[in-house]
């Protein structure tokens, strides 16, 4: 179980030095990996990227259709092959517009909750003042108080505060950002040496200044995991959206817009096919680019 | 490091008073002045953590608070909410078994009661067969892909993807592949099962199936995932031990690596009830919750009751109930539940 422990943390103990990776399964031993359960694995890896891969190649395909051609054979492939789904909605710029909207929202997003949780997690992991432990409890709270719970009456605060818009959108995002932020951050922060702090302030560095120019470099790791996770989960937000951003499709983020765009366009489903095709690429690509943070966020998140 | 470094080699303090820090305790540098240590130790608090406290307090407290508050009153929204009628706790009697009021008993019953146990029971229903059915099935692809086979490391990515897809997208994807003339149709009826009229979604009893096999697509890469990352802490030495002792993959699995991951199983388990609680997003995508309700969850029938049709007292009623259910989970979980984890870790390390 030492081995489970050390590997365990995957966020907190980074800023020791990267955790050693899981060792080589069955390495060193070429017989057993060819025994015929071996198969098995291959047969269950085989099925289950199908599963996840087909709906998705389908998706894609279809923007190359016509809606004649879907409907006729929705089974078959695309026959006329044509690009003009795609090329229409690349042509336009509410598609653009929206895209340039979600990745304003995500980044600002992120940068907010990175941020102010950094700065917020600091205090809480190497202060030492009384209610820390209170202060820190409240926001663990918040894991408890989802979005979809406090909504309505978020929709009515926001209408009397006069926030409307991506603004509108930002500033609540951050806020529900920030207990997982503040609660991955914390370890994180606790795990970096002591000595660091007594060094500084015996040279006369005061805490901003600590913060300011030896933890924010020493936290870049955890932020770095921590913004991922909140990028992704701005990129893909939908509710908050969907109350704040009615009327104009331009000022829509693009999941919005592909309801939005579905609604208006209902009986057009290879447009629709290509639409939601394109929207998919950015967060794709993202994905795997980030494959390895996001992953060990969310262990790390869960088990943190 | 190189910063750590720079920084020692006396660069300007920088805030105000150098502080002769003999620290006592590492984190706390000690000033002469006490009182003024302690009112700039205020200032830095207030610094650090004023505004994450703030905005988390307007924008996540203050709402929550509300919906408490709303959920006592009879309220459409749109007039002021001091206009709005104080009715005590009959919103919630309205969802649970149609109000205290006997004229208006079987109306409120028809009107709130019947969709809010439809929504209920449905949300229960996703909770308790993503126990039964994602749990294994995570497990099992898990155990399996923990095996070494050519482009392993491929697989997992591939199928971890549709959780990071927004769930827009995927759930658009299965809405047009789930249409009554659409390729699910035509595939199913290809293997001689035929889609109920009206298509899969709308159907009373498979709308709710197809919602459930459309979100284990969606989530079980995170179970896959995090139990893949759970067992590559498993020692290597004890599924040898296991090995020598002639036991066969399958026993190793049962009695070595699933009980080592018990930690993780238990902790994707407390993600997966307070998910389904909450199941929001993919469910709205997905005609918000069917076009009769077939398959709408808590949180699907709070956003139509109360945003859509301002019933906002109603709403907000529903959003409580939400919230106390995954806070009654919650707090079992972490008082009993996980808190064995921590004392079990323990013994097991000292057993090693």
């Amino acid at each position: 179980m030492t081995a489970t422990d050390t590997t365990r943390p995957a966020t907190a103990s980074a800023p020791r030095g990267p955790v050693a990776p899981p060792h080589r399964r069955y390495a060193g031993k070429p017989e057993r990996s060819r025994d015929g359960s071996n198969w098995l694995s291959i047969g269950v890896a085989l099925v289950g990227v199908a599963l996840t891969l087909g709906p998705i190649i389908y998706l894609i395909l279809g923007g190359f259709r016509t809606q004649q051609d879907l409907s006729t054979n929705p089974t078959g492939l695309p026959d006329p092959f044509m690009w003009s789904n795609y090329g229409d909605i690349l042509a336009n710029d509410v598609f653009w517009r929206q895209a340039l909207n979600s990745l304003l929202v995500a980044t600002v997003t992120t940068a907010g909750i990175v941020l102010l949780g950094t700065m917020a997690a600091y205090p809480l992991a190497r202060y030492r003042f009384r209610g820390r432990e209170g202060i820190f409890v409240i926001f663990t709270t918040g894991l408890m108080f989802p979005l979809t719970v406090a909504v309505l009456p978020l929709y009515l605060l926001l209408r009397d505060m006069g926030l409307s818009g991506l603004t509108g959108l930002i500033i609540p995002q951050i806020a529900f950002g920030l207990p997982m932020t503040i609660i991955i951050l914390r370890p994180f922060l606790r795990a970096l040496p002591m000595e660091l702090e007594e060094a500084a302030f015996m040279d006369g560095v005061s805490r901003i200044g600590f913060f300011w120019r030896m933890l924010l470099p020493l936290a870049r790791p955890g932020m770095v995991t921590v913004g991922v996770l909140a990028f992704i989960q701005s990129w893909n937000a939908y509710l908050l959206p969907l109350l704040l951003l009615t009327g104009d499709p331009r000022g829509m983020t693009l999941p919005l817009g592909i309801t939005t765009f579905q609604g208006q366009y209902a009986s057009a489903t290879t447009l629709i096919m290509a639409y939601t095709s394109l929207a998919m690429i950015p967060a794709l690509v993202f994905f795997l680019l980030m494959e390895r943070r996001i992953v060990d966020g969310l262990t790390g998140a869960v088990k943190g | 490091m190189t910063t750590l470094e720079t920084s020692g080699n006396g660069t300007v303090p920088a805030v105000g008073a150098a502080a002769p820090a003999a620290g006592d305790a590492p984190g706390t540098p000690v000033t002469p002045h006490p009182r003024r240590a302690r009112l700039r130790m205020a200032g830095e608090l207030a610094l650090f953590l004023g505004p994450a406290l703030a905005l988390f307090l307007t924008f996540v407290v203050y709402p929550v608070v509300s919906a408490a508050r709303y959920s006592l009153y009879q309220w459409n929204g749109v007039e002021q909410f001091s206009d709005a009628t104080f009715i005590g706790f009959e919103n919630y009697a309205r969802a649970l078994f149609g109000g205290t009021d006997p004229a208006t008993k079987s109306a409120f019953t028809t009107a709130y009661t019947e969709p809010f146990q439809a929504a209920f029971t449905h949300t229960i229903g996703i909770l308790v067969l993503s126990l039964l059915i994602q749990l294994p099935l995570g497990l099992l692809i898990a155990l399996v892909l923990n095996r070494r086979f050519p482009g392993r490391s491929a697989v997992r990515v591939i199928m971890f993807a549709p959780y990071v897809l927004s769930e827009v997208i995927a759930g658009t994807m299965w809405l047009i592949i789930f249409d009554p003339n659409g390729v699910a149709t035509e595939l199913m009826h290809s293997v001689g099962l035929d889609a109920p009229a009206g298509g899969w979604l709308e159907d009373q009893t498979w709308g709710f199936w197809t919602v459930f096999f459309i979100i284990t697509w969606k989530y079980i890469g995170l179970a896959v995932i995090l139990f893949l990352a759970g067992l590559s802490g498993v020692p290597q030495e004890l599924q040898d031990a296991a090995a020598i002792d002639g036991a066969s993959w399958w026993q190793t699995q049962w009695r070595v690596n699933i009980p080592l991951i018990g930690p993780t199983i238990r902790i994707w388990v407390f993600l997966s009830l307070i998910g389904s609680i909450q199941l929001f997003d993919m469910v709205w995508v997905l005609n918000q919750g069917g076009t009769t309700g077939q398959y709408s969850t808590i949180a699907t029938y709070m956003m139509q009751i109360g945003f859509f049709r301002s019933d906002w007292g109603f709403g907000s009623a529903v959003a409580v109930i939400m919230f106390m259910l995954s806070f009654a989970v919650a707090i079992f979980y972490m008082l009993v539940v996980l808190r064995r984890d921590n004392t079990d870790r323990v013994k097991k390390v000292r057993r090693a």
